[in-house]
């Protein structure tokens, strides 16, 4: 007679538990409409106007690089339209004094941190004088290396903490960076020294053609979170305050000393992965693009802020023209910029050059001034 | 002649893995509808499904392990790593794990595993996707190590890495991929260990890896017109090296020159030239051996730039002429 044997582990409950609800934080609808009555904005009037300005002058910034890379006067440019709630309302929650570790999309929050965009256009046309950064830009450039921004940023946090700073760290990868191991370690890391740090996930579906449901078996890429035993929140990424909203409390949770909040933003990019020959209609259908489409970030905003009178149609066009503008004369700058020569880049190898070196460099320089 | 580009033979080489052996599978990141980074996997997900053919998660270190792991329990895992400069994620999968298992076992496990990867400069890709890192795995016991220059030699060597029992290295390169060549129908291998006479000549022997084969072939070209005779060789595996044709050459010639791309310091034409002086070879040399290779500095991106950071036709053209004034 077969006996009746006892289940030791349920594993269907405990998969519910694995996939407890991890809800998408949402406070404007499609529409631009508040999701419901009780939210309270934590962001002015005027505050919520000056994120839609960036947001706005962003997509701008975005169409201009596309001409301007097509031209040949651009280099390396990975599109960021569709992400703008989800990289400047995240960017807007922050202080001048955090500090910044972006990924190689993230080149608008280095703006708004302070990077000029002169020198965001010379990194993107491989210019040391791209990477020069002022000593009060707390930033590191773009990471290029996909999730080493992770285990940085623990790093940074730390030294945040040690020197009693009311600062954070803050990174961005993307869904694909959340299954590298840099990615697991950097949370984890972070959360065995409670930390400052904030950790963007920016899932916009794809990793270049792979599809978020491939990078793992996981509901969600917030509860990757629980292992390292931190927070994870998902928020809309196409909603600004939310974006905004989420940030900010995982800001002032990690300054109050409470360790490091794992962010994933669910986001679309509109266009292709970089401009170095991607062609999305490989791995995505219009019908997934227009899906996106339709919550797109700029759109809500503009109708949530029309609504309550502080957005016009002249104001966003006024606005457009003076990023257009201040485009071209950015580039116009960058142009200027002495061209690099074989010199500075053996100049820049070491911070005290041994003697091979400098012979190298002198040499370099003889055949230069010729 | 049947011409294909150096991509389309290494395409055939795996689409005809895959047909006749169940057991070989590729993994890496977007090799599935997008054909891999380079395009050397196109149309294979559609012929041999996705369990044949698996995008991976980004995961280097698990993309390499999985495929140890897969490799010690029976199948011949080939997977590829977008960028060569990525290895430095997967390296203790390949260095402590793969190259070692088959020695630490008493050679009772063995890992029949392929990592293909595009590696060197001249696309513009800057200074971490555009390293030339082939040296660093033929430093390492265990693992061989195949840099083939030409489609004819890419498909045959990737043949033979398939059926080899112990972990390969396949160092494509970018600038190679558009390359036309004779590439045979049907499988072939080539044996490893054995280098390839490119060019046949008299006066001086030029040893040259990967891209700076055709380099070296245009030079000894312009000097064909100037009257001197060079012979291109090619050893296209590092590890094992075919030493011996090196020696024989440098024995006729009486003149080294080691050329790659890579960075030269600790660069593999170290490894050449000793070799060379080490052997009775030595005795012939009519002039000190001169190697070529990158500058030491991080890959720039800036095209004029990135051309000065390696040896161009020009500099091994130069460094031919020195050597015959001596
Ligand atoms: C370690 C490493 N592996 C692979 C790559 C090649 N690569 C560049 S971007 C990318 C996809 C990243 O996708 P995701 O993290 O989702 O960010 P997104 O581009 O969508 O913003 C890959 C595989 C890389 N740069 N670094
Ligand atoms: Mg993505």
């Amino acid at each position: 007679m077969a006996k009746e044997t006892k289940q030791v582990v349920d594993f269907d409950a405990l998969m519910d538990e694995v996939n407890a609800e991890f809800p998408m934080i949402q406070i404007l609808d499609e529409e631009g409409k508040l999701v419901s009555e009780d939210v309270q904005l934590d962001i002015t009037d005027d505050e919520m106007v000056e994120l839609m300005s960036r947001m706005v002058w962003a997509r701008v910034l975005d169409q201009r690089s596309i001409a301007l890379n097509r031209q040949g006067r651009l280099g390396f440019y990975a599109p960021t339209a569709g992400q703008e709630a989800s990289q400047l309302a995240s960017h807007y929650a922050l202080e001048k004094e955090d500090f910044l570790l972006p990924g190689y999309r993230d080149v608008p929050q280095l703006i708004m941190h302070g990077l000029p965009l002169k020198e965001a256009f010379l990194w993107s046309r491989g210019h040391a004088g791209g990477n020069k950064y002022a000593p009060e830009l707390r930033a590191m450039p773009p990471q290029i290396i996909i999730g080493a921004q992770y285990v940085q940023a623990a790093g940074v946090a730390l030294g945040l903490k040690k020197r009693n700073k009311k600062n954070v760290a803050i990174t961005y990868t993307g869904d694909g960076g959340s299954s590298q191991g840099d990615f697991y370690e950097g949370i984890n890391f972070a959360g065995a020294y409670n930390a400052p740090a904030i950790f963007i996930i920016q899932n916009n579906g794809f990793a270049i053609s792979t599809p978020r449901s491939v990078q793992t078996k996981a509901k969600t890429l917030a509860q990757k979170a629980v292992a390292a035993g931190i927070p994870g929140v998902q928020v809309d990424g196409m909603d600004a305050l939310a974006v905004y909203a989420v940030t900010k409390a995982a800001r002032a949770r990690a300054v109050a000393g409470d360790g490091p909040t794992l962010i994933e933003t669910m986001t679309y990019r509109y266009g292709p992965h970089t401009l170095s020959g991607d062609d999305p209609t490989r791995y995505r259908t219009k019908e997934t693009d227009d899906i996106w489409v339709k919550r797109d970030p700029l759109t809500r905003m503009r109708n949530f802020l029309t609504a309550k009178g502080l957005w016009t149609e002249e104001k966003e066009n006024e606005l457009i023209e003076a990023a257009k503008e201040e485009i071209k004369e950015a580039i116009k700058q960058a142009d200027q910029e002495p061209k690099q020569k074989v010199s500075d880049f053996l100049k820049n190898m070491f911070e005290t050059p041994d003697q091979l070196l400098k012979e190298q460099i002198a040499t370099f320089e003889a055949k230069e001034s010729k | 002649m049947r011409e294909r580009t150096y991509l389309e033979a290494v395409n055939e080489a795996l689409d005809e893995a895959l047909a006749e052996d169940e057991s070989v599978f590729l993994l890496g990141e977007d090799i599935g509808v997008y054909g891999g980074g380079f395009g050397a996997t196109k149309g294979l997900i559609e012929k041999y499904g996705n369990k044949r053919v698996r995008a991976t998660p980004i995961s280097e270190s698990a993309i390499a392990g999985a495929a140890v792991g897969a490799a010690m329990t029976g199948m011949r895992p080939i997977f590829e790593l977008q960028f060569s400069d990525f290895i430095t994620i997967a390296l203790d999968q390949i260095v402590n794990q793969a190259a070692k298992i088959h020695y630490m076992y008493g050679g009772k496990a063995s890992v029949p595993l392929v990592m293909r990867t595009a590696g060197g400069s001249g696309t513009g890709a800057a200074a971490q996707h555009s390293q030339s890192l082939e040296n660093w795995t033929a430093h390492i016991p265990g693992l061989k190590v195949v840099q083939p220059s030409t489609p004819y030699d890419a498909k045959g060597l990737l043949h033979t890495a398939i059926e080899d029992q112990n972990p390969v290295m396949f160092y494509e390169h970018k600038l190679c991929y558009k390359m036309t060549g004779d590439v045979p129908a049907g499988k072939y291998t080539i044996p490893f260990g054995v280098a390839d006479i490119k060019q046949t000549g008299t006066d001086v022997t030029i040893v040259a890896t990967g891209i700076m084969v055709h380099k070296a072939l245009k030079v000894a070209e312009q000097a064909q017109e100037a009257g001197i005779s060079v012979e291109v060789i090619d050893p296209r595996t590092l590890v094992p090296l075919d030493i011996e044709t090196i020696i024989t050459s440098v024995k006729k010639t009486g003149r080294l020159l080691v050329v790659h791309e890579a960075v030269k310091r600790s660069g593999f034409g170290g490894e050449v030239a000793s070799l060379v002086a080490e052997s009775d070879g030595f005795y012939a040399l009519k002039a000190p051996i001169k190697r070529l290779g990158g500058e030491a500095v991080p890959m720039p991106y800036q095209p004029q730039l990135e051309q000065n950071a390696i040896p161009q036709v020009s500099n091994i053209y130069e460094a031919v002429l020195s050597l015959m004034k001596q």
